[in-house]
């Protein structure tokens, strides 16, 4: 009897633990892309995989090199790469971030493709200064006759569950602060695999985000052979006329539900936009949207003090300002560092955006 | 009659190598055993400097009691530690200690409570030695309220007095350990401050941006590499052009040190703090040392190196049972007292575990609390613009 009462409350802690620790977000994949020949079930971080392995096989310059990057990678997106193509394209750094970048600019600059993986994107700060005061302006400085267009960094990014202070950040805003290289980040496999393609095809440095909570939750149907989708571009995932929810990354599919539950209990439709490209942004179509529906909600993990959607909502401010039925909503993180055990309470879940559209429906 | 039987049983234990000594009964008093002995230590290897620390260490039987106790008690905190993230009552990320012990119990038997000492991640046996409670580690780990952090930082940020963690970015503590060594020698108040970092951050920037201050402005600082010859997954080897961690402080003399012998880590600590005392400057010590397990709890520890390798060094160089050898073979301590010992810490950490398994977690309220100082409480924007919450300091 002891032993069955035990097992009960064994079962019921767990069933707890389960729930609380359930994921905040139900992975939403594309539609199968047919215009890029055969495709094959792959999960975020095999797309990654499947990107690399063909920019390795089509541009002989390549290389790719990072922490841990020859064995796979700790996310294993780097997983077969060395053996295919050899040790002196897929090589492991020491510990070093700054090293990394600032070595990844140097190969760049002198004509390689250079692809740099910083570990996570907690890590990446001690190469800020090489990102935003090397790569960034070599161009700028000398007058087009340099440049580390070459250059590509790859990095987990986002909330994961469990990651605390420093396996969760989402540091997109730092680098939209600064002119001179490309902020791009995927909400699935298929486009992780196209935006990743573009930006090593890019011919400025891009920093690539991949929301590590994504890499085996998220699969689709992702075409095989090397396809590009075009930069500072956002998607409409879902036309709607009554409130524009822009997010990206991670934060997509939230969207998605939040936009099947206001049409659900409120009759209220959406319209879901990707931004997909940080730095620069489509400007275009989120203010287009915005003039069809009058409102606008944006949506981030980061803190909400000077984070991206601070920027997003200051251009639309401007550009539709007559055409705002309510003030421009910004469900975001708290401005607080990335907690340990409150993480459930500090992303923006769905509640917290279904609860600002009711405001602005109502305001 | 009673002392013959003590005498075969424990030469019986010395050449089968088993615990025959627990089955026979025996009380001795503690006249018969020997205060104090004097043990020949490996001799370290030097860099910049004319002699090293002596190749002999003292150990009075107080103090080898003492350190067995400490570091069975980190070793079985590590392992019940293990066990808690299994079933998933510890989440998030958990760099466990055993192997290592030696290391940072014979540090702080060096130095003094008032001296200073800062680590990378792989913090919980400093923690314990700087004089945090089992029971608020492992509810620091757990995320309750009763953790040393308030259950805010988690196993990477564990802090106390004259401790500064428990930091997760690797190699971002050595700065600031040489600028609590600027502190120290600032005030004049004769105290040391110990900056750890591993063999993965000895390729960092800012280590050897550190180490030019302090040379320059002869810091009170003692640099130590805790070399396990493993960063994560990648070995010693593949990551560092040269492995020989004790010199690559280049003009700061140098100790490499066995870390698997809490007398030598002793010895070697004592030393470094005399020279730094002395206003000598810095100093650097590479600990050779080995964790058991991976380099966190998602590690299995064994793709990269091989269990027969792990077996070895369990088998010939843990640091508690050298310790327990050194003691039973000199006549310092019965194998019984040692039993004892570790009756009283399995239940001091079974004890532990419990509560941090039954404390509640960190109020709602703690979320916002200790972003700044503030005298009056300030408003914390979040995820809507008409929820807010207080943060207090």
């Amino acid at each position: 009897l002891i032993v069955w009462h035990k097992w009960v409350r064994l079962a019921e802690e767990n069933e707890c633990q389960r729930r609380r620790h359930a994921a905040h977000f139900t992975f939403q994949p594309d539609p199968v892309p047919t215009k890029y020949g055969p495709t094959q079930k792959m999960n975020l971080f095999q797309s990654v995989t499947s990107a690399l392995d063909n920019t390795l096989a089509s541009d002989p310059t390549a290389v790719i090199f990072g922490e841990d990057v020859a064995f796979g990678g700790v996310f294993r997106c780097t997983v077969g790469l060395r053996d295919k193509y050899g040790k002196d394209r897929v090589f492991n750094t020491p510990l070093c971030e700054q090293g990394i970048v600032g070595f990844g600019i140097g190969v760049a600059v002198a004509g390689a493709t250079a692809i740099a993986e910083i570990q996570f994107a907690d890590y990446i700060y001690p190469a800020f200064d090489q990102i935003v005061n090397e790569a960034a302006k070599y161009r700028y400085r000398s007058g087009n006759l340099f440049d580390c267009g070459n250059l590509t960094i790859r990095a987990p990014w986002g909330c994961v569950g469990h990651g605390s202070l420093y396996h969760s950040q989402s540091p997109e805003a730092f680098f939209a602060h600064c002119p001179g290289i490309k902020v791009v980040i995927p909400r699935g496999p298929v486009q992780a695999k196209g935006l990743l393609l573009s930006c090593i095809a890019d011919k400025n440095p891009c920093i690539f985000f991949e929301p590590k909570i994504l890499y085996r939750a998220a699969v689709e149907q992702v075409p095989v052979e090397s396809y590009t989708l075009p930069l500072s571009q956002a998607e409409v995932l879902q036309e709607g006329s009554d409130v524009t929810l822009l997010a990206w990354g991670t934060q997509i599919h939230v969207m998605r539900e939040v936009a099947d539950m206001a049409q659900e209990k409120l009759g209220v439709s959406c319209e879901v936009i990707d931004l997909q490209t940080i730095l620069p942004w489509d400007t275009e179509t989120v203010c287009k949207s915005v003039v069809k529906t009058g409102r606008l909600l944006i949506s981030h993990e980061a803190p909400v003090t000077g984070g991206f959607a601070a920027e997003i909502s200051s251009t639309v401010q401007e550009e539709c300002f007559l055409n705002l039925e309510a003030p421009i909503s910004r469900v975001c993180g708290y401005d607080t560092p990335f907690p340990h055990v409150f993480e459930p309470f500090y992303i923006p879940d769905k509640w917290k955006c279904f609860e600002a559209i009711k405001r602005m429906i109502n305001y | 009659m009673k002392n013959m039987l003590t005498i075969i049983s424990n030469a019986l234990c010395r050449i089968t190598g088993k615990n025959v000594g627990a089955r026979v009964v025996v009380s001795r008093s503690y006249a018969d055993f020997t205060p104090q002995a004097t043990f020949d230590i490996k001799k370290c290897e030097v860099h910049r400097l004319e002699e090293g620390p002596a190749g002999k260490a003292e150990l009075t039987r107080e103090q080898g009691l003492q350190y067995y106790r400490t570091m069975q008690t980190i070793r079985r905190m590590e392992l019940r530690a293990d066990q808690l993230y299994k079933q998933k009552i510890i989440r998030g990320f958990c760099h466990l200690y055993d192997g290592q012990e030696a290391c940072a119990v014979g540090i702080e038997s060096a130095i003094n409570p008032s001296d200073h000492l800062i680590t990378a991640y792989r913090s919980h046996g400093y923690t314990y030695t700087r004089g945090v409670s089992v029971k608020e580690i492992l509810a620091e780990l757990t995320g309750r309220k009763g953790g040393v952090a308030k259950g805010k930082g988690g196993s990477m940020h564990m802090y106390a007095p004259h401790f500064y963690g428990g930091n997760g970015i690797v190699g971002a503590q050595i700065p600031l350990g040489a600028g609590i060594a600027l502190a120290c020698q600032y005030q004049g108040n004769n105290q040391v401050c110990v900056t750890l970092y591993g063999d993965g951050a000895a390729n960092q920037g800012q280590l050897f941006e550190s180490f030019n201050m302090a040379a320059l402005w002869k810091l009170p600082c003692i640099f130590i590499c805790e070399n396990n010859r493993y960063g994560m997954g990648t070995s010693v080897e593949r990551a560092s052009a040269s492995t020989d961690y004790y010199m690559r402080g280049d003009f700061i003399p140098g100790i490499r040190v066995d870390g698997m012998d809490v007398l030598c880590v002793r010895e070697a600590t004592k030393f470094a703090a005399d020279h730094c005392r002395a206003g000598k400057g810095p100093i650097v010590m590479e600990l050779q040392t080995y964790r058991y397990h991976g380099h966190s709890m998602s590690d299995p520890g064994v793709s990269y190196r091989t269990r027969e390798e792990i077996q070895e060094v369990r088998s010939k160089s843990d640091p508690i049972s050298l310790l327990k050898e050194r003691m039973l073979s000199s006549n310092m301590a019965s194998a019984e007292e040692f039993k004892v010992i570790d009756v009283e810490i399995r239940k001091e950490v079974e004890e532990a575990a419990q509560f941090a398994t039954s404390d509640p977690e960190p109020p709602l309220e703690e979320l916002c609390n200790h972003i700044f100082y503030n005298e009056a409480p300030i408003e914390v924007r979040g995820t809507n613009p008409w929820s807010k919450l207080k943060s207090v300091s």
